[in-house]
């Protein structure tokens, strides 16, 4: 065995802030969180807000079909070619964290063949409270939640939620008709991230992704720096 | 050689994309011919000693340092059906970067130069036994267990089959494994001498037809 040897010439491994030919790669940024909470559709609105400014594409993580990427395929966000979806063998988290390897394949070929890339969104399948990214696939990662899923979810806490970079509340028009308390989300989303960001959303009023976007930049602009 | 090594390479676990891959047995639980650990175990019997006993002999002769481009056309020609050779060579590339972190080694950074959309996988297991400090019949044994643990672990998912039922299908199968491990050491050995035209050709047709349906489905759980 040689483990003091280098890799050198061919393709990076993993989170290498270079690609093989020298340049920076793309920012990647992982979204994550339950079934329905509205990550594609946050990911949708993203590429509308950025894709004039940014050099951008998706990878998604569906379940067992295409169907998110097909979602955004339909709506038209971003060219076909800019759009990947991985198969994630029924264990979506597994595809994010443990074996990211078809993950990684993908934003890597995104980036040779429609790059240069500024960000690829990440987007893993619906799963559960525990999912997170590995540091290795994602820079950064989002975690949506939605106000129907439950008020007392922040307050429960786990590694999404009290972890990721960003943790986004979403659907907030919808709070009086399923008896959300907003402030009490808020509060413990505070209680449980310290000083880590939240965002409380709505796609369908007028700030929309806004100042998700507006975090994107500034991430993008610290990784740019 | 080291035998800690030899289980950091076999171990389900080893991030190199296998997770997402059945083996065919999505297929053929929806065909029918996987209800049970019994049909279970004779699927995997048949993996074993066709497309099994294949990609173990092609394992070998890399872990022998047969030259790696001439066994990748000697796989291409060995797999009739185009979703498996995109499945080989994903699973392949996926497996490069894995050992190439793990094992960093000159051979391994050449074949990702030679092969960067990936090799048969089974190519590259034979050179990430070599930067391991393994051999060919452990190479051999990663192979063959690697074609009977993802059909294993897949039907535990697709059918709810208790998992004590489906390891025990693997248990059963350790002392045939043992035998084809051996034979293909044997044959890769011969590989070294003779040239990739001595590796057997054995086939099962329905593994293959049935990759290609599943390739064509709309809504599946597995890669492959």
């Amino acid at each position: 065995m040689h483990l003091d040897h280098h890799l050198e010439s061919s393709a990076a491994v993993s989170a290498d802030a270079r690609r093989a030919d020298g340049s920076r790669r793309a920012l990647r940024i992982g979204l994550g969180g339950p079934v329905g909470s509205g990550k594609t559709a946050t990911v949708a609105a993203l590429c509308r807000a950025l894709r004039e400014e940014l050099s951008l594409a998706v990878v998604t993580n569906d379940i067992y079909t295409r169907e998110d990427a097909e979602f955004l395929l339909r709506e038209a966000v971003l060219p076909p070619e800019r759009i990947t979806a991985v198969e994630t063998g029924a264990c979506p988290h597994t595809a994010i964290r443990d074996d990211i390897s078809a993950n990684l394949e993908a934003v890597e070929d995104l980036e040779d063949e429609v790059g240069p890339l500024d960000l690829v969104l990440v987007e893993s399948g619906g799963d559960n409270l525990t999912a997170t990214f590995s540091r290795g696939l994602v820079d950064a990662q989002v975690f949506v939640i939605d106000v129907a899923g439950g008020d007392d979810i922040p307050r429960k806490g786990g590694p999404g939620v009290a972890t990721a970079d960003l943790l986004i509340v979403n659907k907030t028009d919808l709070a009086p008709y399923v008896g959300s308390d907003l402030a009490r989300m808020a509060a413990d989303a505070k209680a449980a991230r310290g000083e880590l960001p939240v965002v409380l959303q709505s796609l369908r009023s007028e700030g929309g992704v806004g100042e998700v976007a507006d975090w994107v930049r500034g991430r993008i602009a610290a990784w740019t720096a | 050689m080291t035998r800690a090594a030899l289980l950091v390479l076999a171990d389900g676990r080893f991030p190199a994309g296998g997770h997402a891959h059945s083996g065919g047995a999505e297929a053929a639980v929806r065909a029918g011919r996987i209800t049970d650990a019994a049909s279970l175990e004779a699927f995997c019997r048949g993996r074993l000693h066709t497309s099994g006993v294949v990609a173990a002999c092609v394992a070998a002769a890399a872990a022998l340092g047969v030259d790696p481009g001439e066994l990748n056309r000697a796989a291409d020609a060995r797999t009739p059906s185009p979703a498996l050779r995109v499945a080989a060579r994903r699973l392949g590339r996926q497996l490069m970067r894995a050992a190439r972190a793990t094992w960093p080694s000159a051979e391994l950074d050449a074949l990702a130069a030679l092969f960067p959309k990936g090799a048969h996988q089974p190519v590259v297991l034979g050179l990430a036994a070599r930067a391991a400090g393994l051999g060919p019949l452990d190479a051999a044994y990663c192979s063959l267990y690697e074609g009977v643990s993802g059909p294993a672990t897949a039907v535990v998912r697709l059918l709810g089959l208790d998992p004590f039922d489906a390891t025990g299908v693997l248990a059963r199968l350790s002392d045939e494994m043992d035998r084809v491990a051996q034979e293909a050491v044997e044959t890769g050995e011969r590989v070294v001498t003779d040239g990739v035209d001595v590796l057997p050709a054995r086939s099962a047709p329905l593994l293959e037809i049935g990759a290609e349906a599943h390739a064509a489905w709309a809504v599946r759980l597995f890669a492959s």
